[in-house]
This record gives structure tokens, sequence and C-alpha cells, in this order.
């Protein structure tokens, strides 16, 4: 049985695996051991996902049930049990769903996941907690993965908490630090809050389609598409608010304006975490989720996909601005995910459904991956030069290319891509996304046109100013990474040359047909433009060490500090939360709880107390006192009883 | 023979003996009198029963069983107190009652 897809299971089981026995038995033997149980293991998914993504998009996803081959990618469920019978309609599964997006998102979760593994192994050595690093790298694989091919929206949120822990226990992997464990708290919270709003939106939805399952959500005769919900809430129909609430958790995890505050202070966990969490997987799941029901966003609710598709450019423009004046070279990273992650949001608040409505669809998947790539590597690259240095921030760096030769070359390949060179693989992405924007939104174009030249730009800012300019005085002489590190490293490069040809148009569609696209050079000159503009830029600025730098931002005071501290937006959380809430709401029902609860608890436990100290007395101990007491109210009681029955 | 007594006479006996032994149950101090006191008060509800069934229910045995019980249990009382009332004396070297006050507030 050639087409049997079951063995996926083994996809996702073996990280489990591989987590449960390092978790709990890792103490007992070497750390690197644990290293290499998670990196087989992880090695084992990789080789499995490749195989099915080949097997699927080349051989078996167009054949039906019936074994004809048709023109469109089907929805296979290899394998699903019924986890919770809710209600004769509504019940809770678990199970794998194969689609082209599902597929996709196996291969770039067990790339990027295989490769961190490798690169920790090096990067990680000597680390206290070595073996909990690996346990947890592994848990948050399997969580992800669960997550990719979940057939139904409740599993993924089951999935999507987990990931959300995962990436807590990561972020605070140096426990020790006060500012990694108020990272991973802050990540934790803003991410849990925004769930709250899926949570409401999966319920919402749920309530009113009777089922959970995306196979029926998107299907044209299903209880979406089918029949369409007018039930109305505040003028607007509840479909658009409960998929707007859904967004609100996938802006949550994917860090969009305004829940992305806690994307740069993520950046305390080890660098490999933040290359394969926070830049390459886990931070795409709210596009994902957004894809995953692309028809009904795209059909049933048109207002919701312009809310994405705006909240995805102010937030790419946002952090593409906020990129520019940062010195910590891993929080450039971080705005700069944000921003590209925006780039795949305007993608899709771009797309239709079908045909060539969902160019923005396809771009944005096919975005989704190339990213993965290039800023899995840039991640890695940015963990290879602290590794030397000792440092993350750019002014103690400089003249590193002599130093760090492999690096400087993967990094040089991972700038260039992001930066939109032609030939690379962003190029294409990034063109099929502007492509689909010209289409529907002039306004939203232009100003991801300029987001692309602002991208060359910082992302050159930091390659120059790491690599060239000035050499400040080391320590001691940085030398190049082992060859666990650079392996990743050199595999990523590759990628992220090579990953554009893949033929994305045919494979990842909105409505799973091969989808017709061409170069429209309207779009690619001015993209190829900016993006060059941008590299010059930076080249005049940073090659060398001048004054320009800061004579601009001399001469902007007022704008660049406000630059500098992001816009004062964790600022404006603070204000709210610690003036508003805690001070307006918190405190008023702590001194409720503290008097007025405790006092009426305590008010019965002190008047009980007085009262048995006065009655007390009574209790002689003298046993025939007792019984003479009981006799006459025997007595009495008969008596009495006697007189008024009689 | 037995015929011949009015159950007026025998539901004397028995309300005499149950005051009896309340009274003694109330005023003496010594254990193992209070203990005899219950006794009296048991068999005094023993005669009852007995008497009530014979003169109202004769072809019925509930009231002579119901007192075999209560015989079987008063002999199990008499035996678990009498075993206190031992475990009082090598405590407090004494059988009397107001001598055993551990529990007054």
């Amino acid at each position: 049985m050639i087409m049997n897809f079951e063995y996926v299971l083994l996809i996702i089981l073996l990280p489990l695996l591989s987590f449960l026995i390092t978790g709990l038995t890792g103490m007992k033997y070497k750390p690197i051991w644990s290293g290499i149980i998670g990196t087989v293991s992880l090695g084992l998914s990789f080789s499995l996902s490749w195989f099915t993504a080949i097997k699927y998009f080349f051989a078996y996803g167009k054949i039906d049930a019936q074994g004809v081959l048709g023109d469109t990618f089907l929805k296979l469920t290899p394998w699903n049990i019924n986890w919770l019978q809710l209600s004769p309609t509504l019940h809770i599964d678990m199970g794998i769903m194969l689609d082209p997006i599902s597929v996709m998102m196996l291969v770039v979760v067990t790339t990027v996941s295989l490769m961190a593994h490798i690169y920790s192994i090096g990067y990680m050595k000597g680390e206290d907690g070595f073996v909990r690093f690996f346990s947890f790298l592994s848990l948050f694989s399997f969580s992800m993965l669960g997550l990719v091919v979940a057939t139904n929206l409740f599993q993924m949120y089951i999935f999507w908490e987990l990931v959300g822990v995962s990436s807590y226990l990561l972020i605070g992997y140096y426990y020790q630090k006060p500012s990694a464990v108020s990272a991973s708290k802050k990540a934790f919270i803003v991410t849990r809050f925004a769930d709250l709003g899926f949570l409401v939106g999966i319920l919402i939805l749920s309530y009113f389609t009777q089922t959970f399952d995306f196979k029926e959500l998107v299907s044209p005769e299903g209880p979406v598409l089918g029949h369409p919900i007018t039930a109305m809430f505040m003028g607007t129909s509840v479909l658009v608010w409960s998929m707007i609430l859904i967004f609100m958790g996938g802006a949550g995890k994917s860090a969009m304006f305004p829940l992305h505050i806690w994307l740069p202070d993520a950046m305390e966990g080890p660098t490999p975490v933040s290359a394969l969490i926070h830049a390459a997987t886990m931070v795409v799941a709210g596009v994902y989720l957004v894809a995953r029901l692309i028809p009904v966003y795209a059909i049933q609710a048109p207002a919701a996909l312009e809310v994405v598709g705006y909240v995805g450019a102010f937030s790419s423009l946002f952090a593409a601005i906020i990129a520019t004046t940062q010195f910590d070279i891993k929080r450039v990273l971080a705005f700069s995910t944000m921003s590209q992650i925006g780039y795949m949001m305007v993608g899709l608040g771009m797309s239709g459904y079908g045909g060539h409505e969902g160019l923005g669809y396809m771009a944005s998947m096919f975005h989704l991956f190339t990213h993965a790539m290039f800023k899995a590597l840039l991640f890695l690259a940015a963990g290879a030069i602290i590794h030397a240095v000792h440092s993350n921030v750019m002014n103690e760096m400089g003249g590193l290319r002599k130093y760090l030769p492999i690096t400087h070359i993967t990094f040089l390949i991972a700038t260039l891509t992001i930066a939109g060179v032609p030939g690379l693989s962003a190029f294409f992405s990034k063109d099929e996304i502007l492509v689909a924007a010209y289409h529907h939104n002039k306004f939203i174009y232009y100003i991801q046109l300029f987001v692309a030249g602002l991208t060359a730009f910082y992302m050159f800012r930091l390659y120059f100013r790491v690599f060239w300019n000035t050499e400040p005085h080391y320590h001691h002489t940085p030398h190049e990474s082992p060859l666990t590190m650079t392996i990743p490293l050199m595999f990523l490069a590759f990628m992220a040359i090579f990953s554009g040809y893949i033929p994305f148009h045919d494979l990842v569609t909105s409505d799973g047909k091969a989808l017709e696209t061409h170069a429209e050079y309207i779009v690619m000159i001015p993209a190829i433009l900016v993006g060059f503009i941008g590299i010059g830029m930076a080249w005049v600025m940073y090659k060398k060490e001048t004054d320009i730098p800061d004579k601009i931002s001399q001469s902007l005071r007022g704008i660049y500090t406000t630059i500098y501290h992001k816009f004062y937006i964790d600022e404006v959380y603070m204000f709210i939360t610690h003036r508003i809430l805690f001070r307006g709401i918190s405190q008023p029902i702590a001194w409720f709880d503290k008097h007025v609860i405790d006092g009426t608890l305590d008010g019965m436990g002190k008047t009980t107390e007085l009262v048995s100290d006065r009655i007390k007395g009574l209790q002689s101990g003298q046993l025939q006192k007792y019984a003479f007491v009981f006799v006459t109210g025997v007595i009495i009681l008969l008596l009495s009883v006697l007189y008024f029955a009689a | 023979m037995f015929e011949t007594i009015p159950l007026t006479h025998i539901l004397i006996v028995s309300t005499l003996m149950f005051f009896i032994g309340v009274f003694g149950f109330l005023v003496r101090r010594n254990l193992i009198t209070i203990l005899m006191s219950v006794e009296l008060i048991l068999n005094s509800v023993n005669i009852n029963f007995i008497a009530i069934n014979k003169f109202l229910y004769p072809e019925r045995l509930e009231g002579l069983m119901f007192s075999i019980f209560v015989v079987a249990v008063a002999a199990a009382e008499a035996a678990v107190a009498i075993a206190i009332i031992i475990n009082i004396y090598r405590r407090f070297s004494s059988i009397n009652v107001e001598d055993v006050s551990e529990m007054k507030g």
C-alpha cells in the first residue's frame, strides 16, 4: 500500500517520544546523548516529511478514493479518532489532515527543527541544562507538528497552547536571569490573552456551524459556505466577528501590532530557539491559521480579511521602521521577522478564494516557506556571531568577515535574499505578494514597496556593521564555529538560494488547482529598484565608519528617540496595566477581598470562639450531671407531648 | 397461675424497677452500682415486652424475641462496661464517677 499515509503519525510521535525519553531519563547518562536522541528522532521525522511531501505533491495528492486522478490536490485524512463527543453533532477529533499547506508546513517545521537541533549540539555545548534544552526542543517540535496537521479547530487550539507553553519554557531557559524570566512571562501572558480571543472565536463559530472540522468548514456544501449564517451582532455578521476574534489569536502568536510586544523580548532565549520558534515556525502559526480558513474569510467574511490585510501592512511598516534603529542584532532580526510576517498577512489579506483570486494566498505560503529558511539562517548565523564575540550588541562588532568566513558568506546570502535580490528565493515570493497587493489595494502596495526598501536598508546596516566597518578591540580573537554549527548554516543557505525555484503556484494554491503566474514587470522593477536603493544607502552609511548615521539621528532627535524606544508601546501597555487596570480595578477588588470577604469569615470564627468561651463552663466532666440534664429533658419533652397531644 | 395476675400489677412492678434504676444511675457514685442500675432499667423494659406480648398478642412472639435480644445486648454491654471500669480503676485508682472528669471544658 504505497498510497497509505498512516505513517505520518510517526512524524509527530517521534519528537514526543524523544521528549519523554530525554525528559525522564536524560540525567542518567552523558548530556550529549540527549542531543543525539533528539537529533536522530527529528532526523527521522525530517526524512519522513520530505518523503511525504514528494509522495503527496508528485504522486498521490490528486488521486481520490476511487483511484481517479483529478486536477485538484485533495484533503486527505489518513488517521482520525473521535476524542470527545460534546453533543450528537459536535465532537472534537484528533487526527491528521494532509493538504498542500500542511504537507508544506511539515517540511518547514522538521527541516528548521532538525537544523536547530544539530546547531544546538555545538551552540549549547557545556551549558547547564543541556538535557532540559533538548527535551523542550522536542516538545516544541511535537506540538508544532500536531498543530500543522490538525483536522479541526479545537485540535489546533490544543496544540496551539502546547506550542505556547514550550515557547514559554524555552524563552525562560536561562531562568537565573531576571530579564529572561520576565520575557517568558510576557510572551506567555500576551499570547494567552490573544488566545482568549481565539477561543471565543472558535466557540462562536462552532455554535453557529455545529462543527470544528476544517474539511466541513471550508467545503462548498458545508455549514458555512453552503448555508450562510445570517445572525448579526452590532450591525455585523457574527461570522465576521468570530473570524476577527480567531485572527486575534493568530495576531498574538504571529506578533502583529498591537500584540507584538512579546517578540523582541523573546530574544532572551537561546539563539537556536529564536531561530526555530520565534522566526521560522511558531510565529507563522497565525498566518497558517488564517490560511487554513481562507475560504471562510474570503467568501463569508471579507471584512475580516480586510482587517488581516491592514494589520499586516501596518505591522510590517511599523516593525521595519523600528528595526532601522536597534543595536541588538537579535532584536533587529526579531523586528525583521515581525515585518516579514506582516508581509505574509498582507498576502492573505489581498487574496480571494480560487483561481487567480487566490494569488495572494499562494504568495503568502510561498513567502512563509522561503522566510522560514532564510530567517532561520539569519538567526543561526547571528548565534554564531554571538558565540564568537560573546555579545549581541553591534557596537562591539565589526570587521568579522576575516574571522568568520563561513558565517560571513551564509549571512550575506541570507541578507541578499531578504533584501529581494533577483534570483534568490525571497525575490520570487515577495514579488508575488506585491503583485497581489498591486491588483487589490494600491495603498497597501505602496506601503509594502516602501517596506521592501527599508528591509534591504536595515538588513545591510546590520550586515555592514557586523562584518565590515571598524574593528573594535576584541578581548580574544573571534574564531569560526564548529562543524555542527556551520553545516546547518550551509544547508539553510542552500535552501535560501534555491527554494524560490520550487513551483509553488502548481502545488500550494487556495483551491488546490494549479495557478498560472507570469512576471509583471510593472511590479518587479520598482521592487528591485527599492531593494538596491536600500542596499546602496546602507553601503554609504555603514560600510566604513561614517558620521552620516549620527548626523541623521541628531537632526531627527525627537523622532529618532521615539522609534528607538519602539514608539513607547511597552510604556503604554505598562501605563494601562499598572496605572489603570491595577489601580482602578485590581486594587479595589483586593480591598474588597481583604476587608469584606475575609472580614466576614474572620467575624464568624471570632463569634464562635467568644460564644464557646462563655458556655464551656457547662461541660463539667461530671457524667451524672449530664445524665440528670438528659433525663430531665426527656421527662419535660414527654410531659409536654402528653399535655399538648391530649 | 400466671393468668390470674392482672397486667397492671406487672406494669407497676416494671415501672418501679425502671425508676429505681434511673434513681440509682443519677445518685450512686460507684461505677459498678451505676452499671447495675442500667441493668435494672433494661430488665424493666424486658418485663414490659413480655407482659404486653402475653396479654395483648398471645399468638405472636416478637416481644419475646426482642427481650432475648435485649438480654444479649445487655450482656455485651456489661462486658464492655466492666472492661472500661477496670481501665478507669487502673488509671485513677478509683471507681468513683466524680473522680473521672478529665473531659470538663
